[in-house]
């Protein structure tokens, strides 16, 4: 090495340490600087493509040409609320999601349960691969093997429809229920089952007073994933959804067959405001104080 | 035995391989303050959760008050617990913590909240019954954990490292408060610790535990001055033995002995003639640690071993004993002091040395 290139290196190392210095005692910059890619993605891309979503929402086409006709107008919600096939379209998207969230607790509870409690160590690791697998599957195979499954010569051989539509749904986003669930009943310490049951109380009891509360956080976090990834679906329905069209549908009919994008935008903004009316009234019960 | 709150018949748990419970064989009497002391991994907790019921044994029988409770689920059993890290519920206030065990038993509203209340005001926390756990010190969360398990008034109480979780002051503040609370509401508290001398200040018997077996049962006093076991002598106190060549040449006599570091008194200078029934060895101090109260000799003998003397300072300050390091000094003590112990070696296992 010569001596040039060793001067080079010590340089280098002394701006290195100069700037550490730097970041060491000024510890805003080193936040802003930590927390400006997040924050341009959470602003620009996240934030930006919701609001660019509502604004085009009170857009309209025009009927003749199909351009976009960037003026103020109601009709688009006026439409949607006035409509009766869209209300039977969002109730039944609705009893469809809370139909998979419910389901898919309770599977997912004695599952995560046995997985976070019971299981040893050892196969507890093995457990969670296990339930992470099938996320590693596409979609549409997923789907199609249900497809299978329900056809009339299949498995189950129940037919299409909603009954088929909740059940593909509710093996879908089974993994989404029991891992946030597994993660809180593993942060439960176990002196607390044991104080329970030291304190009189038998196991129905100790889940009702003190393993629920205690993982309730948890299970809003399962259901949220369940509830909107259910409220946005389309394809599964499509694939065994039969005649049954959900929120999803509409929005993607209107984007491709009917191109009215400012009405989908508007359908779009359905689960939007769904999912916010839930959280609100998940954070009055105060489940999410203590995460 | 109607008189025993607590007896362990050959009792044995297994965890795989390893045998973490060896065969105990204990019998604790009614309203004892009882301490089972040991290393970690000695087998006193898991003793202490199979007395709970959250263990189940590999082998032997727990009884309480002369029922045989082996095969009870927890609920069943009426002995309440303090956790190590008190396991209080997070989300219940501190009243509703108290509260819990009666409200599982379903005592009426109004008395059961003059007995969750009385049992905060025996714990000395009036007035914290709206807060949540977590707005507490870990010293009044100790007691909380306290009140919670008292106020189910069980046979027995147990307390597993009771006090570990706290510092030095605040745990000898609890050491004296646990003691007065016991003598109040007169109910057996079997704990578990790994520190001697809470083991030595708090309770009326301790046993010593090594390898999932009971090394020795007694008094304080018993197990402190007449150890059973070199893990005994060990682990209670600084052992100080004396054993082969060293012994001949000292004490003139074959075997292992043992003489406590207060009880040596450090002479300066060699050749200290020893009194009708003392002993004396001349020596080199290695080592000084001043500890304020009391000073620390290490003494190497010229009979070949090592021994540690405790000295009160009474007149000196560190700045006299700092000097003392490398000096001649002679060890004397009374020949009642020094007590022979059975065993020599320290890593082999043994019976346990009682019936």
């Amino acid at each position: 090495m010569t001596a040039s290139a060793a001067l080079g290196d010590g340089e280098a190392a002394g701006l290195r340490r100069r700037v550490a210095a730097f970041l060491h005692r000024h510890a805003r910059v080193r936040l802003s600087l930590l927390l400006s890619a997040p924050l341009a993605w959470l602003g620009l891309a996240y934030l930006g493509s919701l609001a660019a979503l509502f604004v085009t929402a009170f857009w309209s086409t025009d009927t003749f040409t199909g351009d976009l006709v960037k003026v103020f107008t109601w009709a688009n919600f006026q439409d949607l609320v006035t409509g009766e096939v869209y209300r039977t379209v969002a109730l039944r998207s609705l009893w469809v999601a809370a139909a998979v969230t419910v389901i898919d607790l309770v599977i997912a509870f004695p599952m995560a349960f046995a997985m976070a409690k019971l299981a040893s160590p050892r196969s507890q690791r093995w457990l969670v691969i296990l339930v992470l697998t099938p996320l590693w599957a596409s979609y549409l195979v997923k789907a199609y093997a249900w497809r299978v499954l329900l056809s009339s010569g299949g498995i189950l051989g129940w037919g299409y429809g909603l009954t088929a539509t909740i059940a593909t749904l509710s093996y879908l986003w089974l993994p989404y229920m029991i891992l946030p669930i597994y993660a809180g009943l593993e942060r439960l310490p176990n002196a607390l089952l044991d104080a329970s049951g030291d304190l009189g109380a038998r196991g129905w009891r100790t889940f009702r007073t003190v393993v629920w509360p205690l993982t309730f956080p948890a299970v809003v976090a399962g259901s949220i994933f369940t509830f909107s990834l259910s409220l946005g679906d389309y394809i599964t329905v499509k694939i065994v959804g039969g005649k049954s069209q959900l929120i999803g549908n509409v929005v993607y009919d209107n984007i491709g067959a009917a191109n009215n994008l400012p009405f989908a935008a508007a359908v779009a903004t359905v689960p939007v405001l769904i999912m916010l009316v839930y959280l609100a009234a998940v954070r009055r019960t105060g489940a999410l104080d203590n995460l | 035995m109607p008189d025993q709150a607590v007896s362990l018949r050959g009792l044995r748990k297994s965890f795989g391989s390893v045998e973490a419970v060896a065969g105990v064989d204990l019998d604790v009497a009614d309203g004892e303050f009882f301490a089972m002391l040991g290393p970690s991994g000695s087998g006193k907790t898991t003793v202490l959760r199979m007395i709970a019921g959250f263990e189940s044994p590999t082998a032997g029988t727990v009884e309480l008050a002369g029922r045989d409770v082996t095969r009870l689920a927890p609920f069943e059993r009426d002995v309440n617990t303090v956790f190590q890290d008190y396991a209080l519920f997070p989300h219940m206030s501190v009243l509703e913590n108290v509260e819990y065990g009666l409200r599982v038993k379903k005592v009426a509203r109004s008395p059961r909240r003059e007995r969750a209340l009385e049992a905060l005001r025996s714990v000395r926390l009036e007035g914290f019954d709206k807060r949540r756990p977590g707005q507490l010190s870990g010293g009044q969360r100790q007691r909380v954990a306290l009140a919670r398990a008292l106020v189910n008034r069980p046979r027995v109480l147990l307390l597993d490292e009771p006090l570990g979780a706290l510092d030095l002051k605040l745990r000898e503040e609890m050491q004296v408060e646990l003691k007065a609370i016991q003598r109040e509401v007169g109910i057996t508290f079997l704990f578990v610790t790994h520190d001697q001398e809470e083991a030595l200040t708090m309770s009326d018997r301790v046993a010593v535990f090594n390898q999932g077996r009971i090394e020795q049962i007694g008094t304080p006093a018993e197990i402190y001055e007449r150890p059973a076991s070199a893990f005994v002598a060990g682990f209670v106190g600084t052992s100080n033995l004396i054993s082969g060549e060293a012994a001949r040449a000292v004490l003139g006599k074959e075997g292992t002995f043992s003489v406590r570091p207060e009880k040596l008194r450090v002479v300066a200078g060699d050749g200290e003639t020893p009194g009708p029934d003392e002993h004396s060895a001349s020596g080199t101090v290695s080592e000084v640690v001043y500890a304020g109260p009391a000073t620390r000799f290490v003494v190497d003998l010229d009979a070949g071993v090592r021994l540690i003397a405790l000295q009160q300072n009474l007149q000196v300050s560190s700045m006299d004993v700092m000097g003392l390091r490398g000096t001649r000094v002679s060890l004397v003590w009374h020949r009642r002091h020094e007590f022979a112990i059975a065993d020599v070696s320290l890593a082999v296992p043994r019976e346990a040395a009682h019936p």
